[in-house]
Parts: structure tokens; sequence; C-alpha cells
């Protein structure tokens, strides 16, 4: 039975950890860190846009490896880990894309630029729209979690080849502050918001992901009980 | 019988088929003249904006002209279980494969040889110097995007509602395709063809990476 395999005791821990580590990035962000000097508060956002950001590649990546696994075993945990990691991925994604508008808006002038990373971020959170749309078409599970793989492949094939192709053209998305060119680029206090709000992401990405693969397993379970009937 | 004598008889069945019921191209390209009469009157644009306009139009129209045959192309396999014989030929199931997606180019060919011209007449526009150019960007684009659209439109064959599936599924992964072939297109019109080679080198590149794919994965959509 899967309650067996559980351990509350982690996941509680894990839900406390997860709750603590949001409240102290949000106060680092929003408090202590310093306010940006040409562009105001607005970059704020900046410590949860790059986290989500993050996050949301860090899922689809998930997806990648879950799809090959899937297909090379043909295990149906690795099926659940792909849903469940791509559904995270998009809320991630969304979360970036809404951010992304409002900092823009005043620092740019615009809501919108078709510009290289934001196009490829868009493209990026349609296809995992997509990958979704393909799951809830299918009805047998063999199935649905085979072509589900098989897009889930395409699909995270595609996003680094677009991003690179399209480097060249000049973009207005500021560089990035970590591993870039310009090297550490952050202000002394705002690198705490920034590691701690990327941290209290990683951990809510880990307890979401915990949680929805529980629920999974478990309408599973329920599905066989009920064919059993 | 070797791998392209296999392909050879896929196709030549693929052939067949189509020229007994003609469903895909007589859509296709009733579908490619429709849009080219109704972007004419929408657009109503003045002579000199027409260069600016005429790409982005040419290449909207391609590509859904092919999805609409796509829909067709595997979905036409579900009747009486055909799919079933193909699968169980003894050949190599890229082979299947191989065969749609030539069978796919050569109705785009067909569509294009009659829809591009058509175009030239509606807008009134003249024919660009450079021939040559246009008729590579064209086989490149319709290239990349008709692989990869095969390799979808078998994916999206096998779920119930593949006509709604199928352009959901294509049109995230074809947009590079359509941005490098507009930008392509565009400078053969105005003749400034300073920034093409990049876009060129880019169609290449997606075509490969879209050819190279399926044969990975096309094995995994067709198991019973």
């Amino acid at each position: 039975m899967a309650q067996n395999r559980e351990n509350p005791g982690w996941d509680r821990l894990l839900a406390w950890l997860t709750f603590f580590s949001v409240l102290a990035a949000l106060y680092l962000s929003l408090v202590y860190a310093p306010t940006e000097k040409t562009m105001g508060d607005v970059q704020r956002i900046f410590y949860f846009h790059v986290a989500s950001a993050w996050i949301g590649m860090f899922a689809f990546f998930v997806v990648f490896v879950a799809s090959i696994a899937y297909l090379a075993g043909k295990d149906a945990r690795w099926d659940i880990y792909a849903y469940t990691s791509a559904e995270l991925g998009v809320i991630f994604t969304t979360i970036v894309l809404v951010t992304g508008p409002i900092w823009a808006k005043p620092i740019w002038h615009t809501w919108w630029s078709w510009d290289p990373r934001l196009t490829t971020t868009l493209i990026m959170w349609f296809l995992y729209l997509a990958y979704g749309k393909i799951r809830s078409s299918l009805g047998e599970e063999e199935k649905r979690a085979r072509l589900a793989a098989v897009f889930g492949i395409i699909s995270f094939v595609d996003v680094p080849i677009v991003f690179m192709s399209i480097r060249w053209w000049k973009t207005l998305h500021p560089a990035p502050v970590v591993g870039g060119s310009t090297g550490f680029a952050l202000a002394g206090g705002m690198i705490p918001a920034f590691f701690v709000s990327l941290f209290a992401f990683t951990l809510l990405y880990i307890f979401l992901m915990r949680r929805s693969v529980r629920i999974e397993r478990m309408s599973a379970e329920i599905r066989a009980i009920k064919e059993n009937l | 019988m070797n791998f392209a004598g296999k392909v050879r008889v896929l196709l030549w069945k693929e052939v067949k088929s189509e020229l007994r019921t003609k469903e895909m191209l007589s859509a296709m390209l009733v579908f490619a003249l429709l849009v080219a009469v109704s972007f004419g009157f929408a657009l109503e644009i003045a002579k000199d904006e027409v260069a600016k306009v005429l790409p982005g139009v040419i290449w909207v129209t391609l590509a859904f002209a092919g999805i609409l045959g796509l829909n067709r192309s595997f979905v036409s396999e579900r009747q009486n279980d055909c799919i079933y014989g193909l699968m169980l030929c003894p050949v190599d199931r890229s082979a299947i494969y191989v065969a749609k997606t030539l069978m796919n180019l050569m109705l785009m060919a067909v569509v294009e040889l009659i829809a591009i011209p058509m175009f030239f007449i509606m807008f009134n526009y003249p024919l660009p110097a450079n021939l040559g150019l246009l008729i590579l960007v064209l086989f490149l684009g319709t290239y990349a995007f008709m692989v990869i659209g095969t390799f979808l439109s078998a994916l999206a064959a096998s779920t119930r509602i593949s006509e709604i599936l199928l352009p959901i599924l294509m049109i995230p992964l074809i947009v590079p395709v359509l941005i490098c072939a507009v930008q392509v297109t565009g400078g053969v019109f105005s003749g400034d063809l300073s920034g093409v080679s990049l876009y060129l080198k880019l169609l290449v590149t997606f075509g490969a990476i879209y050819s190279g794919l399926p044969f990975i994965l096309f094995d995994y959509l067709l198991e019973v």
C-alpha cells in the first residue's frame, strides 16, 4: 500500500521548512534588501521572478529526465513524476510571465517585447500546455504515459535550441546576474534575499511535487480498486 | 529489399491512395487559396506595403494548409484499422514515417506550386529577382515544419481529439521555423540579403534536428 511508503514526519518537517523559508524570503526581499537606485521598489520583483524562472526550467528538466526513464523502463512511477513536474513547471513559468511584464512596464515602458528571452519562455510555456493537453485527451494509462513521454522529450530538446538560435538577436532582457559575463552584480543586501528566495522556491517545488505525486498515486490506486470491483 | 526500396513501396501506397481520394490535396489547395483571398480582402494594403506583409501571409498560409493536410495523414489509417496493417509490414517503423513525410512534402510542393504564384497575382506584386533563393527558402522552411509535423500527426492520431490537438502541439514547435523563413523571404522581397545567411543556417539546423528526433522516437509512437 502506498501509505506505508510515505513518511509523514518528513513531510511535516518539509512543510514547516517551506513555510518559514517563504516567510524569510518575503522579509528579505521586501524589507531587508536595499532599494535599487535607478529602478526603485519595482526591482524587488526580481527575487521571485528569477527564482521561479530557475525552478520552472528545472521542473521541465525533470519532465525530460522522467520521460526518458519512462520510455526506457515503462515504470509508471516515472510517468507520475513527469506529469506532476510539468504541471508545476507551467505554474512557475506562469509566475515568470506575469511578474516579467509587471516589472517591464515601468522600466521598458512596454508590457511585452518580442525579445529572444521572452519569446522562448512563451514558446516553452505553450509547449508544456500542449503536453498537458496530450495527457487529458487520452484515457488508457499506458498509451497516455508513452505519448506524453515522447512529447516531453521533444519539447525539452526544442527549448535550448530555440533559446540558443535566437541569442544572436539583440536582447532587451537584463544579462544574467549569476554566472553572466558581468559577474556578481548584486549589491550586498540583495545577495541573501536572492538566494533565500531561490531556496524557498526550491523547497516549495519539492513540497508540491511530493504532494501531487501522492495524490496521483492515490487516484491510481482508487482506479485499480474500482476496476477490481 | 533495402530500406530505400521499402520506403518506395510504402510511398507508392501513399500516392495511390491519395490519387484515389484526393482528399488531402484538394482540401489543402482550396484552403490555401481561400486564405489568400481572405488576406487580400482583409488587409487591402497599398502596393509599397505589400513587401512587408506578404512574407508573413505566405508562411502563415502554408503552415495552416500543412496542418490541415497533416490532420488526415495518419487519421486516414484508422479506417478499417489500416494502421495495424502498416505496422505488420515487415519493415522498420521508421520506413513508415519516411514514406509519410515524403508524401506530405510532395503534397506541399504541389500546393506551393499553385498557391505561391496566386499570392503574387492576388497581391499584385512582381516576382522577386532572386527566384532561386525564394525556392530554396520555401524548400527549407516547408521541410523543417513538415518533418516534425508528420511525426506529431502520428502522435495526435492516436488520441480522441487529433484535429484539435495537432495545431496545439505543432505551432509552438514550428514558430521558430516560421520566424526564420519569414526573415529570409522578407530579404528576398526587399532585395536586402545581408542578414539572410544566418536564418538559412538556422533553417538547416532546425530541419536536421526535426528529422533526427522522430527517427529516435518514432518506434515508441506506434507500439500496440
